[in-house]
């Protein structure tokens, strides 16, 4: 009998592309996290606030209004007008409400139709390794190849352009960038960037600036990297509203970008999202209109936090960089001769902390653990205190 | 200098340690309690106090809000009327207010009666008085910016990437 392909067939065949993605570095770590009672967490990746009572109440007023219905593909033209205002007066960079912005459930959303957008099979999108997970992922389901730039804690975890320049190769279509930065809270400075622009444009290259932490930066200015010179026009900006308005689980985010591009996002956006929830595009336009108090005294607080938590570390002896964005500190982990996933799971285990490995950022993670500080001061204060038995206990 | 992020610090949690605002505003111990002893010496800090949820410790305590409005008059300023009422220990709280009275006034007794008191025999007998409407508190929702009901725990996941 000859072969008979449908008998091969197996039900639960699974793509090659999904098989690519890497499951989660840390699962076993992840278990053990659920299984554990009494923890203090400085492992979240979002703000311990709950979003301004005004944006709430914006969202609710609207749902008692009726408005439940589909918004345009786009998002809501009062709440793109908004934004292009809020773009223009926050960064003097102007972005047309009708054609290069679009509104998209989470930034997550607008990283991935960036990559859908731009990517045919066997492209090469470069970016910084430690990275935000969903980097490699989003590249690898656009049917990309992710080439990582090594950081390290002696350069502020920021990329080193020339470092960038070499692995430029005919494949390269873009630079995937997210600066304040998860898991290490590094900001990039300006001259660096403005090389990165350079490489860029000589390359003929899409620089794709994740900027969903724009607002929490310290003592320092956030630069926008489409305000740069020239580079507006080959910059995908990508933003949301999840950290700095305390809004992660209404999951609203947007992408500002070039008309062409954007008409090319929101293409597959249409046919896979429609639109953002209705409620919090509402709910964002308020944020817009009347956030800004909230974030400022936000940021005030965590930079408190930032400033114990660092102190905190200093004090334990874990070596870390001063990180001036985002919410997280990056601290070495090298001392006390652990894998940064043996150092999580024991901390866990021996002190009840939980922390992320740095390992699951990549592998230049790898010696690393990440903190965040988005949680109250008791915590930290209770969090550290239990660090530093632990780090004595373990040292070597 | 951060001198107003160390005067929030403390309204927030006024046990705050020198050390851990030190920590917090990256400014020197010594730098810290200098501001501080200064900042008691001119009374911009007046006093180090707890909020009090009295309804878990006892019944006894009522709140009154009198509004009273008064007869301006001639070389006695509204200053001075007020200082006549806030000598008394019963008033917790004196505001010149704008609108239909002039002084808000927060006042605690033991009883409604002690209140009545205060106001009928003290209060109204004020030379300047001309009126005064008290409304005695039925429930504290919130005071000073803490909720008195108990925090409602805000679940999040633990570990977030």
């Amino acid at each position: 009998m000859p072969d008979n392909p449908i008998a091969k067939r197996r039900t639960y065949q699974i793509s090659d592309k999904a098989n690519r993605l890497s499951p989660s570095g840390i699962r076993r770590f992840f278990d053990l996290l659920a299984s554990t009672e009494g923890v203090i967490s400085l492992g979240v990746g979002e703000p311990d606030y709950s979003t301004p009572w005004h944006i709430s109440e914006a969202a609710i007023k609207s749902l008692e209004k009726g408005y439940t219905m589909y918004t345009s593909n786009s998002g809501t033209p009062e709440l793109r007008r908004e934004l292009s205002r809020h773009l223009m007066d926050e960064y003097d960079i102007d972005y047309n409400p009708d054609t290069e912005l679009l509104i998209t459930v989470g930034s997550s959303e607008a990283l991935d139709l960036s990559m859908r957008a731009l990517l045919n099979p066997g492209d090469e999108v470069i970016m910084p390794d430690p990275c935000y997970v969903a980097y490699e992922a989003c590249v690898i389901m656009a049917g990309g190849t992710p080439v990582k730039i090594p950081t390290s804690q002696e350069n502020g975890f920021e990329i080193n352009p020339s470092d960038l320049e070499k692995l430029v190769s005919e494949k390269t279509r873009a630079i995937l960038i997210g600066y304040p930065a998860n898991p290490t809270g590094a900001v990039m400075s300006r001259n660096k960037l403005m090389e990165i622009a350079d490489i860029a444009l000589r390359n003929h290259l899409i620089v794709v600036s994740d900027e969903i932490y724009a607002k929490l930066v310290y003592d320092t200015e956030h630069i926008c990297f489409a305000t740069l010179p020239g580079m507006k026009s080959s910059t995908i900006l990508l933003g949301g509203f999840s950290k700095a308005y305390a809004m992660t689980g209404w999951r609203i985010g947007y992408s500002a970008a070039p008309a062409e591009i954007t008409a090319a996002m929101t293409k597959i956006h249409q046919y896979t999202m429609m639109c953002a929830s209705t409620m919090a595009q509402v709910a964002a336009l308020e944020a817009l209109r009347s956030g800004e108090s909230s974030v400022v005294e936000m940021v005030e607080d965590y930079n408190k936090r930032r400033r114990v938590i660092l102190h905190g570390l200093e004090d334990i002896g874990l070596s870390c960089f001063e990180p001036k964005g985002a919410f997280y500190v990056f601290p070495s982990i090298k001392s006390t001769g652990m894998t940064s996933e043996e150092f999580a799971e024991t901390l866990l285990t021996e002190e009840k902390v939980a922390v992320v490995p740095g390992s699951a950022f990549g592998k230049y993670g790898e010696g690393y653990v990440r903190c965040c500080y988005a949680t109250s001061l008791d915590n930290i204060n209770e969090a550290l205190l239990r660090m530093k038995r632990f780090v004595k206990k373990f040292s070597r | 200098m951060k001198n107003k992020e160390i005067l929030k610090i403390l309204e927030d949690n006024a046990r705050a340690t020198t050390k851990q605002i030190s920590a917090m505003t990256g400014n020197s111990s010594s730098e810290v309690s200098r501001f501080i002893k200064q900042a008691e010496k001119d009374r911009v800090i007046l006093k180090y106090k707890a909020i009090v949820n009295w309804d878990k410790v006892e019944n006894e305590q009522v709140w009154a809000l009198i509004e009273v409005k008064l007869t301006p008059e001639k070389d006695v300023g509204f200053d001075s009327i007020a200082e006549r009422i806030y000598r008394f220990p019963q008033t917790r709280t004196v505001y010149l207010v704008s609108g239909s009275y002039d002084l808000f006034v927060l006042v605690t007794g033991k009883t409604s009666h002690e209140i009545a008191d205060f106001v009928s025999q003290k209060l109204s007998h004020i030379e300047g008085v001309q009126a005064t409407v008290t409304q005695f508190v039925l429930k504290r929702y919130k005071e000073d910016g803490e909720l008195i009901e108990e925090k409602e725990e805000v679940k999040r996941q633990l570990v977030v990437l």
